[in-house]
């Protein structure tokens, strides 16, 4: 099936203004009577379930931490952008828009890409107001820095803790609106099924974290704002709790998972140290401002101190490979260059997985208090992790999952295939096609929560008679059912190995076949590998305690079974495409020295897929993508 | 490294909970200090008994999930470090470990380590926040705010609602937690306007939700994994008194 983005037609610059203007609208008097479940409280669906509450929706809110401040939005470091042109440097919202589609590597929708720049201005308004103490120069205007390789200064920032201040200021947002009576909050509380009635999304089922109880809630419309999957590698830099299972869940009912393949590996991660690691950690990628990665010329050099290297043994990989962008080359690029320097046994530290990343030079040039002051709280991260001091040697760096761009397929109005169904944030795949540039996640959940659901909402809610089904459908009770029989299933398996070993097994096979460099061979190898691990798991899973009570096993058990079902759409999306995009790498298509090698002819389309049950191949629906305000070219960094 | 820990078990919010002790083997000290709760875990699994439940999420000190009272102190103790950042490595072979949720009226312990700490939602609920609506905001420049108080104010929001505060504090008083969103907001334009609505009605919740008076113990900077820093209850004291007052 041809599948349709229903974007608006006419000048790019006019198809959001025309859109809003073009939609129904819900009579003020009106909204009360919609519900509308939000499930997620991160940038997205935070700023998604204020914005609804304060226009007057009934809105229920689910998150799976104890506070809906948690959400690992909090986790964001670096920045947001906008293109308010504040330094006079040449942005503008046609800037912003070429290069989030050029960065995506001409991957995602135009119409998409442009609302994401013409609304970001709003953004850091919004946040201002709500009392973001975003960083400021001494006459008390809003501070700017370039971030990820951008020729201009566009990102905001609020310290090293940029995520944790938006999401504390939709928190606020939502709190004022909790208090008022318009949201209810449903914390420790997660979605564990889509309920959807003829074909309509209508309710949630989840499983209430304290007590174990199952439970439905309705709604007339449903709200997933749950984030992103790379937890699929088991070692990522996401939170402990982050899961495919919400959007897991939708796909089982019929939802299309678009671009599953499209995920980004972050260059400025700290390396794993042993067998025993539960998570990696992220280091700002504003450290490559100032920061040379290098590594040993000669293998033998590895395990001697880095000091002990002389110079011209020192190979500056990227400086040499990408002479115009050098340390600043984008994510996937210094990603995979680190890489290859481990594949030829240069790498260092535990495993020899690791780069260093060199700030002898910055300190000569602008002296270690300067440095101090830039990346102060990274460096002192940094040795609280490693016990390494980093103004004395250099840091140890390797890549890390890190963020999903793909996920559930969403028309222009974020709704998916599943009337009723819409999607926000890290959740759906809409705006950073193959490749996500830095400081644009932000942007884009607060986007989608704050400026653009709002509308797209209403166009969908004016079509609907509020509360005509509700958890009295016998569709909610079977869900409550097939949950139960899950839940069952799980805790009578009691088999012999834990929920982390085969966490930690479907990872390894995820990292190593499907991580970075993908090839048929390794592809076909996960292919084969996945359902033999997910057999397994459903014979041999040791799931201690009971349903009704809190649960951490349990909750475990849930997700990785859904990631073992997920795995292999992901797979063979990137098994599909034969090319390679982005995030995305195939070893068969590169060029002779060794850069990506897109095939515009015949993958320029949006890849959605279609579950069709466990253990039988997914189908392929496509949404061809047009380019008609960006000329599609190569993408060079060199 | 090989270790003893001693930790609370509570079946659940009825059951008075004990100690347990188990002896732990084989450690690295490049583990955090919940990698060695997961190793713990996995072998009480393997010999058929219940793991220890206990609350953490981000596991890099941002999410404030985690919070557990170590050797009797919150968070272990360590100088600006949360319980996910703490390695072994500060840890010596032989150790003994006493492991405790946070110990407070207003967190009753839910299981094991977890306690629920909606109360400090409650409070934020009350007035921690400016009442601005989504959208029609002037533009982000048109109040320029001077170095020194954006720097204050982001001084305050490093908050990370993690309750150590309370758990160290002898009278479990959460002043610490709700004087750094009010003394934020309060110094800041956009925030100024509802100031002693916002004092007011924050210390209200604050008392009513269980929580015990600040006495001046100073425990609650002394715990706080943020270093926010007791100048900011003053600051909520100064504006209790303007609101009060006037
Ligand atoms: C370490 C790190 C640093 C980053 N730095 C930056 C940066 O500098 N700039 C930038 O632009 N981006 C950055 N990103 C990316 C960005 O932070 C995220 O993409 C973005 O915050 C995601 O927001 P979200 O609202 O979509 O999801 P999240 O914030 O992940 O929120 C998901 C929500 O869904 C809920 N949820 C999930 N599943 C369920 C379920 N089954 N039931 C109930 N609730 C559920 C969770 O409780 C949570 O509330 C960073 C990401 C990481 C990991
Ligand atoms: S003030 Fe400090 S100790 Fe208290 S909640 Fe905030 S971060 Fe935690
Ligand atoms: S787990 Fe997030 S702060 Fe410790």
């Amino acid at each position: 099936m041809i599948l349709d983005g229903k974007t608006p037609t006419g000048p790019i610059e006019k198809t959001w203004d025309k859109h809003r203007f073009d939609m129904k609208l819900v009579n003020p008097s009106n909204k009360r009577k919609f519900k509308v479940l939000v499930v997620g409280t991160g940038l997205a669906g935070g700023a998604a379930a204020a914005s609804l509450g304060e226009l007057g929706y009934n809105v229920e809110a689910f998150c799976y931490q104890d506070s809906s401040r948690r959400a690992h939005s909090i986790a964001a470091q670096g920045g947001i952008n906008a293109a308010k042109n504040y330094p006079n440097d040449g942005d503008s919202i046609y800037r912003l828009f070429y290069d989030t589609i050029k960065g995506g590597d001409f991957r995602a929708r135009e119409a998409d890409v442009w609302r994401l720049a013409q609304v970001s201005n709003s953004i850091i308004d919004q946040c201002v107001a709500q009392g973001v103490p975003f960083a400021r120069d001494y006459a008390g205007y809003l501070d700017n820095r370039s971030f990820g390789g951008a020729q201009v200064s566009r990102t905001f920032y609020a310290r090293g803790q940029t995520g944790q201040q938006l999401l504390l200021g939709a928190y606020s947002a939502l709190s004022r609106q909790v208090k008022a009576g318009t949201v209810k909050l449903y914390e420790r509380t997660e979605m564990v099924d889509l309920v959807v009635v003829d074909g309509v999304a209508k309710g949630i089922t989840c499983r209430d974290m304290i007590t174990g109880e199952i439970k439905s809630y309705w709604g007339d419309a449903v709200i997933l704002a749950t984030g992103g999957y790379v937890n699929v590698f088991y070692l990522s830099t996401n939170a402990m709790g982050c899961s495919v299972t919400a959007a897991w869940k939708a796909v089982q009912k019929g939802a299309y998972f678009a671009n599953p393949c499209y995920t980004q590996i972050h260059p400025t991660c700290i390396p794993q140290t042993g067998d025993h690691q539960s998570k990696l950690t992220l280091m700002s990628e504003s450290l490559r401002n100032d920061g040379r990665c290098w590594a040993p010329k000669k293998k033998e050099d590895c395990e001697k101190a880095p000091g002990d290297i002389p110079e011209e043994d020192r190979d500056y990989y990227l400086e040499r490979k990408y002479p115009s962008f050098g340390n600043l080359a984008p994510r996937d690029i210094a990603s995979r260059a680190a890489k290859e320097q481990c594949d030829d046994e240069r790498g260092v530290g535990p495993g020899k997985r690791g780069v260093y990343l060199d700030y002898a030079t910055a300190i000569e040039r602008v002296g270690e208090h300067t440095i101090k002051e830039r990346y102060g709280n990274l460096f002192e991260m940094y040795e609280k992790i490693t016990d390494e001091n980093a103004y004395k040697r250099p840091m140890r760096i390797y890549p890390a999952p890190h963020y999903a761009m793909g996920g559930l397929w969403v028309d222009y109005n974020l709704m998916s295939n599943v009337p009723g169904l819409f999607v926000l944030g890290e959740a759906n795949f809409s705006v950073h096609g193959a490749n996500r540039l830095g400081a644009s996640a932000l942007m884009q959940g607060l986007a989608d929560g704050y400026f653009v659901i709002p509308y797209t909402i209403a166009g969908y809610l004016a079509t609907v008679t509020p509360g005509v089904v509700t958890d009295e459908h016998p569709a909610f009770k079977e869900s409550k059912e097939q949950v139960q029989a899950q839940t069952d299933k799980l805790l009578n398996i009691k088999g012999k190995k834990t929920v982390s070993e085969f966490h930690r097994e479907l990872g390894k096979v995820m990292w190593e076949d499907v991580g970075m460099a993908r090839s048929e061979a390794s592809l076909k190898n996960a292919l084969q590998r996945i359902p033999e691990i997910r057999d397994e798991f459903w014979k041999n899973v040791n799931v201690t305690g009971s349903g009704e009570e809190l649960n951490q096993q349990l909750e475990n058990a849930g997700r990785v079974a859904d990631f073992l079902e997920f795995a292999e759409v992901f797979a063979t999306d990137a098994l599909h495409r034969e090319e390679s995009c982005g995030g995305h790498f195939r070893t068969e298509h590169q060029t002779d020295d060794g850069e990506a090698m897109r095939d515009d002819e015949n993958f320029a389309y949006v890849a959605a897929w279609e579950f069709k049950g466990v253990g039988k191949a997914p189908e392929l629906h496509k949404e061809p993508l047009k380019f008609e305000n960006v000329k599609l070219a190569v993408r060079s960094y060199k | 490294m090989d270790l003893t820990l001693h930790v609370w078990r509570q079946s659940g919010p009825k059951d008075k909970g004990q100690l347990e002790t188990y002896p732990v083997k084989g450690i690295s000290p490049d583990m955090s200090f919940l990698e060695m709760l997961d190793e713990v875990n996995e072998q009480l699994i393997k010999t058929g008994k219940l793991p220890i439940v206990f609350d953490h999420d981000c596991r890099e000190g941002i999410c404030g999930t985690c919070s557990q009272t170590i050797n009797g102190k919150a968070h272990g103790g360590q100088d600006r470090t949360t319980v996910c950042q703490l390695h072994m490595r500060s840890f010596k072979d032989g150790d003994e470990i006493f492991i405790e949720p946070w110990r407070a009226r207003a967190f009753p312990v839910i299981k094991d380590l977890i306690v629920d700490r909606t109360a400090l939602d409650t409070i934020m609920q009350a007035g921690g926040y400016v009442s601005c609506h989504t959208g029609g905001i002037p533009d982000g420049n048109a109040h320029p705010i001077g170095k020194p108080v954006a720097d204050y104010a982001m001084d305050a929001a490093e908050c990370i609602g993690c309750g150590a505060c309370v758990a160290g504090c002898p009278n479990s008083s959460a002043m610490l937690f709700t004087s750094a969103k009010v003394a934020q907001l309060a110094v800041l334009p956009q925030g100024k306007h509802e100031a002693k609505a916002r004092v007011k009605n924050m210390t209200d919740a604050l008392q009513t939700s269980g929580f015990g008076n600040c006495t001046n113990h100073l425990e609650c900077e002394a715990s706080c994994p943020k270093g926010i820093s007791v100048k900011f209850i003053a600051k909520l004291n100064r504006e209790y008194m303007k609101a009060v007052v006037s």
